[in-house]
């Protein structure tokens, strides 16, 4: 992205970046690997979320050249699917630890913590993180008394979650100068690229004004902006560099640098809050995006391909910046001049993102890990970022105020 | 800091806020968000602004959204920014959808449900 201004929540990291050599491998996260990785579909099908999660546990392990019984740690989770631990019953009784981590939209995020912080341990030399999901139609009715909230706010009709996102990027739109053509091509883009992604859920393309007619849901945010509660599941595995050398293999293992978790600090504007502090409002995925940077040395600069959380057109907007991609309000240009799309300066969300793919919990920020890896090993297929990229981020954002990062390298 | 308004029973919205570091929230929470120090109930001001809004243009899901008899008319939610530096989440009444402006000013009140907001008078006084 070295062509997209600069990046003022992130420039404190801008002048380490001048020090990083991917060849070092040396030090923390550059001991990580990514050597195998599976996804199932994303679309609606009969299969349960336990078959979809042993069906990307095996592609990802085929895809390693590694057995089940070489897995010495095991993390992973799903929201509305089941406990991931009993899946050894299908892969296989090796006695392997397998820790359940169910921690809602970050689930992917807090599994691949887990197993990042197993190999840097000296744990495990090879692990595991499994995210899957299956939600019902029209899921996600979250009820007043489970956030602390009184009976009122569900009976009165403030219990929906899509008003809060309209609520956070109307604000936006206002202190930046963010149209809602730009909300529109964000999704319009989304539909374009989970057109080449054979594992997406939408595929036809729809075009921005077809975007904008498709009905108000809440101001400014139409039907066709928001992502929809799906299924799939996403598997990594990973190992340690002694592990990789002895893999062989057609491609270079994808270094996984940087797995951050962060939870929101006082002053956030989040989901279901009867009030919210003044002032400009905090941001947890800045946080994230600022640790993960800053454990790796490079910046947002550096980065040539990112996956950024976009639960609906608006999220992804306001991650660019709030990551450290552009200034708030630079993306009312950088959107209309193709600077996101695959080809352009930044490519987002190459594989459709949320808005594509739909959000099954569990599995979203996998498929992120996922899809960077694919990019970076030159196996992205039609959505194949040009330029051979060799640096990737990604970043999830959730209730009630919970962000994962990461960033990969080759 | 309390307006005139605030003194009818019941229906000034009652917050609390902290001694150290001034932070106002609502409802009132004996522990303060940014501190953890102690906070005092207080009684937030009757008027502010819209910070922003949205319509829900569709009948949420019943239960627990209770529609009412008459059937479902989208309304307005918003955030209300008080004096106090506190936005409040509240429904909108007598707002239509298409007049609904980031920093138009209103009264908020609560009674049974969530807090309310109105239309302020133009004149600036508040009804
Ligand atoms: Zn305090």
């Amino acid at each position: 992205m070295r062509d997209v201004a600069d990046t003022s929540a992130v420039d404190d990291v801008d002048d380490a970046s001048d020090g990083y050599d991917p060849a070092a491998g040396d030090g923390g996260a550059a001991d990580v690997l990514v050597c195998g990785v599976g996804i199932t579909p994303f679309g609606r099908s009969q299969a349960t979320g336990m078959q979809l999660a042993v069906e990307a546990v095996n592609e990802a392990l085929a895809d390693a050249g590694l057995p089940w019984s070489r897995v010495r740690a095991a993390f992973g989770g799903s929201d509305a699917a089941g406990n991931a631990d009993t899946l050894v019953t299908r892969l296989g009784l090796t006695g392997v630890p397998f820790v359940n981590v169910r921690n809602g939209c970050a689930t992917g995020g807090s599994a691949l913590v887990s197993a990042v912080n197993a190999i840097r341990a000296g744990a495990a030399d090879v692990a595991l993180a499994v995210g899957f999901d299956k939600h019902p139609r029209g899921a996600f009715d979250p009820r007043p008394a489970d956030w602390g909230l009184d009976e009122a706010y569900g009976s009165e009709g403030l219990m929906v979650t899509t008003q809060f996102f309209a609520m956070k990027i109307q604000r936006y739109m206002y202190d930046h100068g963010i149209t809602p053509r730009t909300l529109a091509l964000v999704a319009e883009k989304a539909y374009a690229n989970g057109g080449r992604n054979p594992y997406a859920w939408r595929r036809e393309p729809l075009d921005a004004d077809e975007i904008l007619a498709s009905g108000m849901v809440n101001d400014p945010l139409t039907r066709y902006m928001f992502c929809s509660p799906g299924q799939g599941a996403v598997a990594l595995v990973l190992c340690n560099r002694e592990v990789a050398r002895g893999l062989g293999g057609g491609t270079a293992p994808v270094a996984l640098r940087a797995a951050v978790v962060r939870t929101r600090r006082f002053g956030s504007f989040e989901v279901f809050s009867p009030w919210a502090p003044g002032g400009t409002p905090t941001s947890v995925s800045t946080d994230a995006a600022r640790a993960a940077f800053e454990e790796t040395g490079i910046g947002p600069d550096d980065i040539d391909v990112c996956q950024l959380q976009d639960t609906e057109s608006g999220a992804e907007v306001m991650h660019m910046a709030e990551c450290g991609f552009c200034e708030h309000g630079e993306q009312e240009r950088l959107i209309a001049s193709g600077a996101t799309a695959i080809g352009g300066a930044l490519p987002v969300n190459t594989d459709g993102g949320c808005i594509a793919n739909g959000e099954p919990i569990g599995a979203s920020g996998l498929r992120q890990v996922h899809e960077i890896v694919q990019q970076l090993r030159g196996r992205a297929g039609e959505r194949q970022v040009p330029g051979d990229p060799r640096t990737g981020f990604t970043h999830v954002y959730g209730a009630p105020g919970v962000s994962a990062c990461t960033v990969l390298t080759r | 800091m309390e307006g005139a308004l605030t003194a009818v029973p019941g229906r000034a919205l009652r917050g609390s806020r902290c001694s150290r570091c001034e932070v106002a929230v609502y409802p009132a929470d004996p522990a303060c968000p940014s501190c953890s120090g102690p906070s005092a109930p207080v009684s937030l001001s009757a008027t502010g602004t819209v910070w922003t809004w949205t319509v829900q243009r569709y009948a949420p899901k019943s239960p627990p959204y209770a529609a009412p008899e008459d059937g479902f008319r989208p309304f307005v939610v918003g955030y209300v920014e008080l004096p106090e530096g506190v936005r409040i989440l509240a429904v909108l009444h007598g707002v239509r959808p298409e007049d609904v402006r980031i920093g138009m000013p209103v009264t908020i009140t609560t009674g049974d449900g969530v807090p309310s907001a109105r239309l302020a008078d133009p004149a600036g006084v508040t009804t």
